[in-house]
């Protein structure tokens, strides 16, 4: 799960981390309002969306007078703002934060990560911050200084220390910037995040470490011990699809193909899209139906794909381990029915009463194709929408 | 043989109470010799009892030192499951498989480093498979997990995958055409985890009654890559290899925690490329994995 960086600086500030003083703003007469109240004579608007990426899509201005905070103000909320994370629609923007202006003498960047191969929290900082940092990492990868964290023990100073020093903090603010990675991670553990990042970290004229930006993601195990991170969430940013199925406990991605499929098990629904491109079209999306499919689950995971305009056809595939192929194949023959489908169907099941699944298929009268393998179901479906 | 478990292995289980730990139980101790090998539950408040006919114990401790059982399996839900592999490793087992999906990352960080100092400081090494796993079988001796039985043929195929439906479609599609498993491992979906495809691939190596291997893998993590290189210049025995994922975005979790492009290194693609590269017979269309393995053998 993510949140907004408004919400991300909040958490941080909860930890100790230094953050500008800022207010989070529904509208723009709030917003000119909130620079008012924060004085100074530079400020900054900043579109809340969840994507990255925001500056150079035109979602970040500096703001030298409280017209020119209303100016922007007014030409980021509302708007579509385009970046490389959030595809070419966009996403609009509904929220802004007003901050005051930062002294800044020097940018890094600094995050905490759960790092898979040693199986500790992985703490990175670099001298090069306010860039793109998987940039940094291929470009100049000896700009990033890691140390890899005792979940236990947490960041020693000795560690803390060792990423000030490696990413050039200048001495008068060695102690600061040693708080600051501390209670990053700190923060990072307790609200079981699987990323905090603030890129850019910054240095201030005055000495002070101050985090002008700040990405977070969540551990969606986690949530259920995680009350306040979960009252962040912002449906807003969600897609809507994705977020339906997710009531009915269905794991669903939508793609850009023109075949839906419906699958039991991770492994397999990503092994089907797959066999479909490899015969020669492109996934619609990705739906895990998970190991406790009911008629209503399967109801709803047609009308899920079928909601996608571009769906030409569906391919069912199911590997019926503890799911029993005729409790599907029931799911299917009613979801049919009841979402009067119109676009081909394959249905590919394996296993557990795998014949009488197919009985109920062949005598439901529908038109519903059925195959042995994962191949010939796509083969069959590929014909059947060209 | 097999690797891992054979018929003549004792086990416990961990969350046998509830229903999903009955459910699996008792389709365990059908299967094969699994009358004989499920010879413990555990759970504090109904120590004394038992259920399908085995006794219930306070702790996993205890059923061990009962039964001298040796491994363990998990069905405890996600808020206690962390807790119930550590009651497991401090008991000094062998091998822990814990089935349970969905246990926040920050536990398992923690239970994982507390296992690698346990055994720094000279404690026993006791294996974790899982979480977030189908478990594994040895067909016609012992089934520990969530698979069908009924799909598995003995024999002398391995197979290895983080996903459990893919492993029940390597499975299914080798008894399909006559060719039985050795061993068939599920090592999990989650990010944290126990064993790996390289300690996996590894004991079928060392296995004399496996032939060959099917390894399964998906986007996500460095695990297949490092199993590959090992491979290569190790491997005695012919490897078919897929990735599923080749045509999943970046930055998207592919319903499994750990399947979840974060850099380059991670796509399907690039796990292909560097699995052909290390001797693999590497496909992309995943109905072809038992055929593939047949012509090699």
């Amino acid at each position: 799960m993510k949140i907004h960086e408004y919400q991300g600086k909040e958490l941080l500030k909860k930890f100790g981390v230094v953050v500008p003083r800022g207010v989070f703003c529904p509208t723009v007469e709030d917003a000119v309002k909130a620079a008012e109240t924060l004085g100074g004579k530079v400020w900054v608007v900043k579109a809340q969306i969840h994507a990255g990426g925001r500056g150079k899509g035109g979602g970040v201005k500096v703001a030298k007078s409280l017209d020119e905070v209303r100016q922007y103000a007014n030409q980021i909320l509302g708007m579509q703002l385009v970046t490389h994370q959030t595809g070419p629609q966009g996403q609009k923007v509904r929220r802004l934060l007003i901050e005051e202006g930062a002294d800044i003498r020097k940018e890094y960047y600094v995050a905490a990560l759960t790092d898979r191969a040693t199986q500790t929290v992985a703490m990175m900082a670099s001298s090069e911050g306010g860039m793109d940092i998987e940039e940094v990492a291929h470009k100049t990868p000896e700009k990033i200084i890691k140390v890899f964290v005792d979940p236990e023990e947490g960041l020693t100073d000795a560690q803390a220390g060792q990423l000030a020093d490696g990413i050039g903090v200048p001495a008068e603010s060695r102690d600061k910037a040693v708080a600051t990675f501390k209670a990053l991670f700190k923060c990072y553990m307790e609200t079981d995040a699987s990323l905090a990042e603030i890129n850019p970290l910054i240095l201030e004229g005055n000495g002070n470490i101050k985090a002008l930006d700040a990405k977070f993601n969540f551990d969606s195990n986690a949530l259920y011990r995680q009350p306040e991170i979960v009252a962040y969430r912002d449906l807003d940013e969600e897609d809507p699809d994705e977020l339906e199925a997710s009531k009915f406990d269905l794991s669903y991605i939508s793609l850009d193909g023109n075949i839906g499929c419906l699958v039991n098990g991770a492994g397999l629904a990503m092994a089907t899209m797959d066999t479909i491109k490899f015969f020669g079209a492109e996934p619609a999306n990705f739906l895990d139906v998970g190991g406790g499919a009911t008629t209503e689950k399967v109801t709803e995971a047609f009308q899920i794909m079928l909601r996608n305009p571009k769906v030409k056809g569906i391919l069912v595939n199911i590997f019926g381990g503890i799911m029993r192929c005729d409790t599907i194949a029931t799911g299917v023959v009613a979801a049919a029915r009841e979402t009067h489908l119109s676009v081909p169907l394959v249905v590919r099941m394996k296993g557990t009463n795998e014949d009488i699944g197919k009985k109920i298929l062949s005598e439901s009268g529908l038109p519903i194709i059925t195959a042995d393998s994962m191949a010939e179901a796509a083969t069959k479906i590929v014909a059947a929408v060209s | 043989m097999s690797i891992l478990i054979n018929k003549d292995t004792k086990i416990i289980t961990q969350g046998i109470t509830g229903k999903t730990g009955q459910f699996h139980t008792e389709k365990c101790q059908e299967y094969a010799n699994g009358k004989n090998c499920f010879v413990a539950g555990v759970n504090p408040k109904k120590a004394g009892e038992s259920i399908f006919g085995i006794p219930i114990y306070a702790s996993v401790k205890e059923a061990a030192a009962q039964t001298g059982a040796t491994v363990s399996v998990i069905y405890v839900p996600p808020p206690g499951a962390a807790a119930a592999i550590w009651e497991a490793v401090e008991a000094d087992l062998d091998l822990v498989i814990c089935i349970t999906e969905g246990i926040p990352v920050r536990d398992m960080l923690v239970v994982r480093n507390k296992m690698k100092k346990r055994e720094a400081a000279g404690g026993k090494k006791t294996l974790l498979l899982g979480p977030n796993c189908p478990g594994l079988i040895t067909p016609d001796e012992v089934k520990i997990g969530i698979m069908p039985g009924h799909i598995h043929r003995k024999g002398r195929i391995g197979v290895v995958s983080r996903s459990g439906t893919l492993t029940y479609e390597a499975v299914g599609q080798l008894t399909e055409i006559g060719l039985g498993q050795s061993s068939a491992v599920g090592i999990g979906g989650d990010p944290i985890n126990g064993l790996k495809h390289i300690e996996i691939m590894r004991l079928f190596n060392d296995d004399p009654d496996t032939d060959a291997v099917i390894m399964i893998g998906e986007i996500g993590g460095p695990d297949e890559a490092n199993a590959a290189l090992w491979c290569k210049a190790n491997m005695k025995k012919p490897v078919v290899g897929f990735i599923a994922g080749v045509t999943a975005p970046a930055g998207k979790r592919m319903g499994h925690a750990g399947a979840l492009i974060s850099g380059g290194a991670d796509t399907a693609e690039a796990k292909l490329a560097i699995m052909e590269e290390c001797g693999f017979t590497v496909t992309r269309d995943p109905s072809e994995m038992a055929k593939l393995i047949k012509s090699m053998i």
